[in-house]
C-alpha cells in the first residue's frame, strides 16, 4: 500500500476542506494510505509569482523537509503541483532530496491515471459538466493537450470524469482559455481578471454548464465569486468532489 | 521623447480599456478570431511541433554564433553590391538612415512595416529633418494619420473601428462622409498611396530574415507595399535588428512555414521577397542595429527572447492583451514578448508589464520559435523585486504572508481569524473599497473547520 | 572603435551556449495530388489556377481571362506568348508602368502547401511590373510543383545579385477590422497558368 503524503494547498485547507476530504476518500478507494503532515502550510507560490523569491525560498525548503519521507505526494491542485515540480529548482540547484521528491509529486487526477492506472471511476453524475482546464495543470503538467499545440488529443481529467454514468460535457467555444485568476493577478489587475472570468462564465452559460469543475479550486474560487455575485445558475465543484461521488448542492431558491 | 519619461501603469490603462465593455469584447473577439485561424493552420501540418523545435534550434544556434554570422552576412551582402552599416543604438541608426537619404536628396520616403524603425523612433527623427515618411502598410498608415503608435506588431490598427477609419479618411482623404465599408476605404487608401509610391525617392523596409550564407534579406508582406516601395525608386534602405540573422537559405523553409501561419493564419504571406544585392543601377543599404540586443544575449534567462520572429501570435492569444489593448503597454512591442523586451530596456518604466499576465502559458505554447515567454515573465518579476522596483504595499504583503506561512501555529490562527471574519463580519466591512477582490466577486464561503481539523477528527479507517 | 567592432566585441564578450545547427532532413508533408493541393491552396488565398495544353493554348486561355478583356496596357515577358502590347525593355523608367492593367510573367515553380509561386525578376528590366500591375498572371510549366517549402529551397541557390519572390495569391489586407480586402497595393487578382508540354522560361541563373 503506497504511503501518500497529502499536499493540501493552504487556501483549500482553510476555505475548501471538502475538496481535501474528497481527495482523501478517492485515494483510499484506490488503495492508498494517506498521511497529512500538519507542519505544512503553503508551497510559496504566491510569493514566487510576485517575484519575492527570498520569501518563497524558506517555504520551499520547509516543503521539501516535510514531504521528503513519502512514497508519493498528491495534491488536488495543478498549480501548486506545478510550483513544486517546475519552479523549485532555483531554490535547490540539483539537491538530491528535492530531485527525488520532484519525481514523486503528483496532481490528483494524473496520480490516479498515470501512477495508479485508474481507467474508470465507478459512480454516476447525471449533470452537464463544464470542465475548466486550469492553465498550470494544462500547460505545465500537461494533464491534457492544449489547444495551441498539435498532436494526439488526450485529457486525463476528462477521461476520468467521462467514465461516470450519466455525465455530459458542455462544449465551450474557447476550450482552454484562462479564467483570469492568476494568483495576485486577480487583485493586481482586477479589471482584466474579472472580465476574463466573466467571459469564461458566459461561455459556460451558453454551453449549458450545470456544474463547473476544475483541477484547481483557485480558478473555481474566482469563477464562483463572479457566479454568486451575478446569481448565475451554475454550481461549482472540484473534480475530486465529483469523482468521490459528492452530491451537488442545490442552487439557491430563485434558480430552482 | 515625452512618453519615455512616465512610468507605465498597466493595471490603470487596462481598467480604462475594460470600462468600455462592448469595445473591449470587440477587440478580444477580433484577436481571438486570428488565433482560431492560426490554430486551423497549425493543425493542418502534422509536423507543426517538429517545425517549432527546428526553428528554436536554428535560432539558439544562430544566437550562439552571432558574431561569425554577422561577419559572414556582411561579407556576402557586400559581395553582392549591398552596403552594410552598423548601428550600436537607435540614435546611430537614425543618423545613418538620414545621411543616406540626404546624400540622395530624398524628400519623401515610402516605408513598409518595420518594428525596428518604430523602436528607434525613426519617423519623428526624419520628419524633424524635413523628410516626409509615409508608412505604406495600410494599418500603419491609419495609425500614422491618427498620430498614434501601432497597437500590435502585425495588426497595427486592430484597436480601431471601421467607423473611425471612415471618419479619418473622410477628414484626410475626402472619402464620403459616413462610409465604413472596408473595401471602399482600402480602395481609397490604394489610390492615395499609389501616388506616394510614385512620388517617393526612396523605400525603407524592415527585414524578416537575413541569410548569413548568401548575404540576402527576406521581407514578407501581404499588401505588396514593401516591393512596390523599393522597386520604383533607386534607393532601398533595409533596417534590421542583429537577431534577424539565420545561417542558411534552407532555414527559410522552416521560418516561412511558421511565420504567416502563426501571425495571421495564412499558409504564407502573399509576398515573400528575397533581395540579394541592389536592383540593377540601384542601391541597397542594410543597417544592422544592436540597440540593447547584445546585452540580452549574455543573459541566460532572457536570451531566448532574441529568437522572436515578430509574428504577434503571443499577442493574439494573450487573454490580457486582448482585453487591455496594445497601447496599455506603453511600448513599441506590446503583449507577452513586449513585456519581456521592454523591461530589459528600462525596468523602472516597464515594471508593471511582467505582472500584466496571469501566467497561463498560452503564449509559450503558441510561440512558433518556442520562447518560454511565461517563464521569462516570471523571471522578470524576480528581477524587478530584486531591483526594489516592487511597490511597497506588495513587498509588505508578501513579507507578512511569508512570515505567517513559515509558522504553522500562526498560520492556523490566521486561518481561523480569516474564516471567522468571513462568516461573521458585516458585508459592509468585508466589501469596502480596500477589497479589490470583492468589487465584482464574492469572497469564499468560509467553513467552520479547516481541512486539517476535520482530517484529524475523522474516524480512522 | 567603430560601431561594428563595438557590437561584435559586445557579442563575443557574452559567449552564450553554442548548440549545433539542426539538420532539416525530416519527413515533411507530402500530398497525394500536388497539383490539386496547389490549386486548393491558391484558391484559399484568393488566387486561381487555369490549365493549358500547350503554350499556344495558354495564349488563348489567358487571353480569355476577364482582366484581359478590358485591359488597355498589357506587359507580357514570357517568350512565345504574344499577349502584350507594351515591351518592358522599351520602358525607360518603372514609374511609367503605373497604368499597366495586366502583367504576364513566368513563374519557375509552385509550392503545393501554400499556393506560392517562385518568381525570379532578375531578368526583368523592371521588377516593379509584378507589383504595380492591376492584375498578375504567372505562367508556369505544369509539372513544376513541389510539396513543401523545404523542397522549394532545395531548388533555389542564391549565388548572384538577383531578386526573387514567392507570390501566393493577390495582394490583400485585413487591416480594417480584420475584414479581408483583396487588392491592397499590388495586384487585384492572381492567376497561375499551368502549361503542359512547356519547359518554362529557364531561370536567369540556369541560363548562364
Amino acid at each position: 500500500m503506497p504511503r501518500v503524503g497529502l499536499f493540501i494547498p493552504c487556501y483549500v485547507d482553510q476555505f475548501y476542506p471538502e475538496v481535501g476530504l474528497a481527495t482523501v476518500d478517492l485515494l483510499h478507494r484506490y488503495g492508498c494510505d494517506t498521511d497529512y503532515p500538519t507542519a505544512q502550510t503553503c508551497c510559496g507560490q504566491p510569493m514566487a509569482n510576485t517575484g519575492c523569491v527570498e520569501q518563497a525560498a524558506p517555504l520551499a525548503r520547509r516543503f521539501v523537509e516535510i514531504f521528503a519521507q513519502y512514497d508519493y505526494v498528491v495534491c488536488p491542485s495543478g498549480s501548486c503541483t506545478a510550483m513544486v515540480r517546475h519552479h523549485y529548482e532555483e531554490y535547490f540547484h540539483g539537491d538530491a532530496t528535492y530531485a527525488r521528491l520532484r519525481e514523486r509529486v503528483f496532481e490528483l487526477t494524473e496520480f490516479l491515471v498515470d501512477v495508479l492506472g485508474v481507467q474508470r471511476v465507478e459512480g454516476s453524475f447525471p449533470y452537464r459538466v463544464g470542465l475548466h482546464q486550469s492553465c498550470h495543470g494544462l500547460r505545465e503538467l500537461r494533464l491534457a493537450r492544449s489547444s495551441e499545440t498539435v498532436g494526439p488529443a488526450f485529457n486525463k481529467t476528462r477521461q476520468l470524469l467521462e467514465s461516470l454514468d450519466g455525465i455530459e460535457f458542455a462544449e465551450l467555444t474557447r476550450p482552454d482559455e484562462c479564467c483570469g485568476f492568476g494568483g495576485t493577478f486577480a487583485v493586481n489587475e482586477e479589471a482584466v481578471s474579472c472580465m476574463m472570468g466573466l467571459d469564461r462564465v458566459h461561455d459556460h452559460l451558453q454551453a449549458g454548464t450545470q456544474v463547473l469543475t476544475s483541477n484547481d479550486m483557485s480558478c473555481l474560487m474566482h469563477l464562483d465569486g463572479l457566479i454568486r455575485r451575478q446569481g448565475q445558475p451554475i454550481r461549482v465543484m472540484h473534480v475530486a468532489e465529483i469523482l468521490a461521488g459528492r452530491a451537488v448542492e442545490p442552487l439557491p431558491k430563485r434558480h430552482a | 521623447m515625452a512618453e519615455e519619461l512616465t512610468v507605465v501603469d498597466h493595471p490603470r490603462a487596462a481598467a480604462k480599456f475594460v470600462r468600455d465593455d462592448a469595445r473591449a469584447h470587440w477587440h478580444d473577439q477580433a484577436l481571438w478570431f486570428v488565433r482560431v485561424k492560426r490554430d486551423r493552420m497549425a493543425q493542418s501540418l502534422p509536423e507543426w511541433e517538429t517545425l517549432r523545435a527546428k526553428a528554436a534550434e536554428i535560432k539558439a544556434h544562430t544566437v550562439g554564433h552571432l558574431a561569425e554570422y554577422l561577419e559572414q552576412f556582411e561579407r556576402q551582402a557586400t559581395a553582392l553590391g549591398a552596403k552594410v552599416h552598423w548601428a550600436a543604438d537607435a540614435a546611430e541608426h537614425n543618423q545613418i538612415v538620414l545621411d543616406i537619404l540626404q546624400r540622395h536628396g530624398v524628400k519623401q520616403v515610402a516605408k513598409s512595416k518595420s518594428m525596428l524603425t518604430e523602436e528607434c523612433h525613426l519617423n519623428p527623427f526624419l520628419e524633424r529633418h524635413g523628410i516626409t515618411v509615409v508608412d505604406t502598410d495600410l494599418g500603419e498608415w491609419i495609425v500614422q494619420l491618427r498620430g498614434e503608435p501601432p497597437s500590435h506588431i502585425v495588426l497595427p490598427a486592430i484597436h480601431i473601428k471601421k467607423e473611425e477609419v471612415g471618419e479619418l479618411f473622410h477628414r484626410k482623404l475626402g472619402t464620403e462622409a459616413g462610409a465604413t465599408d472596408p473595401k471602399y476605404l482600402t480602395e481609397a487608401a490604394r489610390y492615395k498611396l499609389r501616388q506616394v509610391f510614385l512620388e517617393s525617392q526612396a523605400g525603407i523596409t524592415g527585414v524578416n530574415f537575413a541569410i548569413a550564407e548568401t548575404g540576402g534579406i527576406v521581407v514578407c508582406t501581404n499588401e505588396g507595399n514593401a516591393d512596390l516601395g523599393v522597386s520604383l525608386p533607386k534607393l532601398h534602405i533595409a533596417c534590421m535588428g542583429i537577431e534577424k540573422l539565420i545561417p542558411r537559405a534552407a532555414d527559410l523553409g522552416v521560418f516561412l512555414r511558421l511565420l504567416a501561419r502563426s501571425a495571421t493564419g495564412q499558409p504564407i504571406t502573399t509576398y515573400s521577397s528575397h533581395f540579394h544585392g541592389p536592383a540593377p543601377s540601384g542601391e541597397l543599404h542594410i543597417v544592422l542595429v544592436d540597440n540593447g540586443r547584445s546585452s540580452i544575449l549574455g543573459n541566460d534567462d532572457y536570451r531566448r527572447s532574441l529568437h522572436c520572429i515578430r509574428c504577434g501570435a503571443c499577442m493574439n492569444t494573450c487573454p490580457v492583451y486582448r482585453r487591455s489593448g496594445g497601447h496599455s503597454y506603453g511600448a513599441t512591442v506590446p503583449g507577452p514578448i513586449g513585456s519581456i523586451l521592454n523591461p530589459a530596456r528600462d525596468p523602472g518604466r516597464y515594471a508593471t508589464l511582467p505582472y500584466a499576465c496571469s501566467l497561463c502559458g498560452s503564449c509559450t505554447d503558441v510561440c512558433p520559435v518556442k520562447i518560454n515567454l511565461h517563464e521569462q515573465l516570471l523571471t522578470w518579476r524576480r528581477d524587478i523585486a530584486a531591483a526594489g522596483k516592487l511597490s511597497w504595499s506588495k513587498q509588505a504583503a508578501m513579507k507578512a504572508a511569508a512570515f505567517v506561512l513559515a509558522r504553522p501555529g500562526l498560520y492556523r490562527l490566521a486561518g481561523k481569524v480569516a474564516r471567522f471574519s468571513l462568516r461573521h463580519l458585516p458585508r459592509l466591512l468585508l466589501y469596502g473599497p480596500w477589497n479589490p477582490w470583492g468589487r465584482q466577486r464574492e469572497l469564499p464561503r468560509a467553513p467552520r473547520r479547516s481541512f486539517r481539523e476535520q482530517y484529524a477528527r475523522r474516524p480512522k479507517p | 572603435m567603430s560601431s561594428k567592432e563595438k557590437i561584435l566585441a559586445a557579442i563575443r564578450r557574452q559567449s552564450p551556449a553554442r548548440p549545433p545547427l539542426p539538420s532539416l532532413d525530416e519527413a515533411w508533408i507530402q500530398y497525394p495530388d500536388v497539383q490539386a493541393q496547389f490549386a486548393a491552396a491558391l484558391a484559399s488565398v484568393g488566387g486561381q489556377v487555369v490549365e493549358a495544353a500547350s503554350l499556344a493554348d495558354a495564349a488563348s486561355v489567358i487571353g480569355q481571362l476577364p482582366p484581359m478583356e478590358q485591359a488597355a496596357k498589357i506587359v507580357c515577358t514570357v517568350p512565345g506568348l504574344p499577349l502584350g502590347n507594351c515591351v518592358l525593355d522599351d520602358v525607360p523608367d518603372p514609374h511609367l508602368l503605373a497604368d499597366v492593367d495586366v502583367a504576364i510573367v513566368a513563374g519557375r515553380f509552385g509550392v503545393a502547401e501554400n499556393g506560392a509561386v517562385w518568381v525570379e525578376a532578375g531578368h526583368l528590366r523592371h521588377r516593379a511590373v509584378c507589383f504595380i500591375c492591376q492584375h498578375l498572371v504567372l505562367v508556369m510549366p505544369r509539372g513544376e510543383i513541389v510539396h513543401n517549402m523545404h523542397q522549394a529551397y532545395q531548388r533555389l541557390t542564391f549565388t548572384r545579385a538577383e531578386y526573387g519572390v514567392f507570390i501566393s495569391g493577390p495582394s490583400k489586407t485585413a487591416d480594417i477590422e480584420q475584414s479581408l480586402v483583396i487588392g491592397a497595393h499590388g495586384a487585384r487578382s492572381l492567376t497561375v497558368a499551368l502549361v503542359a508540354g512547356w519547359e518554362g522560361q529557364l531561370s536567369a541563373a540556369a541560363q548562364e
